[in-house]
């Protein structure tokens, strides 16, 4: 597939299946724009491109959202700012929720899920 | 040019009905009961109203549904969607339509049986697709997420939200209208069942029912109309991000802007104001509002709300009804800033609660998860 053929939604999606992380970077101020978009948010130029994201990141924000232990229990919600700046909803894993602490480094990672595939976070730089 | 705005309306009559619980009656009958108060107020009839301002989150087509409910054919009618702020948007948006003479007498209306009825909102059929995966617990979780921030970069505690929600019920113990006027401490806000880390159940506003209801007319009519007229002053809207990952800086909301610009508009300053009235489906709001709307500075709200400081008798009367946390808050909660402003500036409100000498209201609409941001400031004919 070619980034051409669809649009910057479609195509990040089909990247992260293929297990890469893309971010967009305005080819005119050179600002990064997450989420995918067609024109960039900082300068309006229809001028971005793809490049891999750097996969580091820092937590922003964090919450333990509570929920049942039949239902799944407690899990994390957590805000990440990215290396390249722009910040984005994901879930630190692999670390109890409620350990999860604004400021800590985290990496990107890909998780296969029934519902396709899903960027996450883990602790670590 | 905005400035000619200043004082060019009035609010002439608002209207409650159902605020709590309602079994039985629909969401357009309690926005009808209210609709039909604030116009018997105002002794003005349904067919007077040739504007029609209004938003649900149940009806696709709020406008044409409510316009036929109520049997009224509006010359211009506004059903712009913020989220709970809409109502405070829907006054800005009846001043210019008033001011153009487009219409003579603005209805702005709302109904909800959020907690009898289904408690289903069609809102929550489109949540951001960069967001839903991670099933964050909407709206709670953004607002959580707020919060967090805000203790993690200014040391506010849960103990300064806990202050909030407090002081909320004790206005509401003040007002016979309120739904939830039961003794409330702080450590019992604190021991509250957890829902999204640092928001517990009582961080958190209620699900009710309820209805409210304003007419607006010109500035030189509501003088001839029954009641001590309300005058719009100033108002401003500001809107930064839709989903709370887009937030510039989860510390800082659009009422930076939306604030300083009402004020501009009114001639104004925080320190001319008398009673607030603030948006306040979580206790962050209330912290955050207090900050940006400049009552206080960036990150000592904690601070300024401690010991009832936005309790009754304390610095800044603050959600004289008790507020969404305590009052009612039927799925959007806009509208009943506006009424409870109202009749604090006419001298109207149940004594015990009544502002001495209010002269100058703020009110403040949120919307989303912190994402619409209205300010509306109104005064009396002292204030003009």
């Amino acid at each position: 597939m070619t980034t051409d053929e669809v649009g910057p939604d479609a195509t990040f999606r089909e990247y992260l299946k293929q297990g890469r992380f893309m971010i967009q970077k305005c080819g005119s101020c050179k600002a990064f724009v997450f989420y995918p978009r067609l024109l960039c948010t900082s300068c309006g130029a229809l001028d971005l491109k793809w490049q891999d994201a750097d996969g580091g990141g820092v937590v922003y924000s964090t919450t333990v959202v509570r929920r049942k232990a039949e239902q799944g229990g407690d899990y994390n919600v957590a805000v990440i700012e990215l290396a390249e700046g722009p910040r984005l909803m994901s879930k630190v894993v692999d670390t109890p929720p409620a350990e999860v602490t604004i400021g800590m480094p985290v990496r990107a990672d890909i998780e296969q899920t029934a519902n396709g595939s899903l960027l996450v976070f883990r602790k670590g730089a | 040019m905005a400035a000619s705005l200043r004082g060019s309306t009035a609010i002439v009559g608002v209207g409650t009905a159902g605020v709590g619980q309602a079994p039985g009656y629909t969401h357009l009958e309690l926005l009808a009961q209210a609709s039909a108060k604030a116009l018997a107020e105002a002794g003005l009839a349904l067919k007077d109203v040739d504007g029609l301002f209004t938003s649900t989150l149940v009806n696709f087509f709020p406008t044409l549904t409510i316009g036929e409910y109520l049997g009224i054919r509006p010359k211009i009618a506004g059903g712009t969607n913020l989220g709970g702020a809409s109502f405070v948007d829907h006054v800005m948006a009846a001043t210019l339509a008033l001011n153009a003479g487009l219409c003579n007498a603005a209805l702005i209306c709302y109904g909800s049986n959020a907690k009898s009825g289904s408690g289903k909102h069609t809102t929550m059929a489109d949540q951001p697709p960069y967001e839903a995966p991670y099933e964050p617990r909407m709206p709670i979780t953004a607002y959580a997420l707020a919060a967090a921030r805000h203790m993690h970069q200014y040391g506010t505690t849960r103990r300064h939200l806990a202050e909030v929600a407090v002081a909320a019920r004790k206005w509401a113990q003040l007002t016979p209208e309120a739904s939830e006027r039961g003794p409330l401490t702080i450590d019992e806000v604190l021991a509250a069942r957890m829902i999204s880390d640092p928001l517990t159940l009582r961080d958190c506003c209620l699900v009710s029912d309820g209805a409210g209801a304003v007419v607006m007319v010109r500035a030189e009519r509501a003088r001839d109309l029954r009641q001590k007229p309300v005058y719009f002053l100033g108002g401003a809207a500001a809107q930064w991000h839709r989903q709370i990952s887009a937030m510039p800086d989860l510390t800082v909301s659009a009422a930076a802007e939306s604030g300083p610009r009402a004020f501009a508009m009114a001639k104004l300053k925080p320190d001319d104001v008398d009673v607030v009235q603030l948006y306040d489906a979580f206790t962050i709001n209330v912290l955050l509002f207090l900050e940006d709307l400049g009552f206080c500075k960036k990150g000592e709200s904690g601070d300024f709300v401690t010991n009832g400081g936005i309790a009754p008798g304390g610095r800044l009367p603050v959600n004289t009804n008790g507020g969404g946390l305590s009052y009612c808050h039927p799925g959007m909660y806009g509208i009943f800033l506006l009424t409870e402003a109202t009749r604090q500036l006419r001298g109207e409100a149940d004594a015990a609660r009544q502002v001495t000498g209010a002269e100058v209201a703020l009110c403040h609409g949120n919307g989303g998860t912190l994402s619409s941001q209205v300010t509306a400031i109104f005064g009396t004919e002292a204030a003009m």
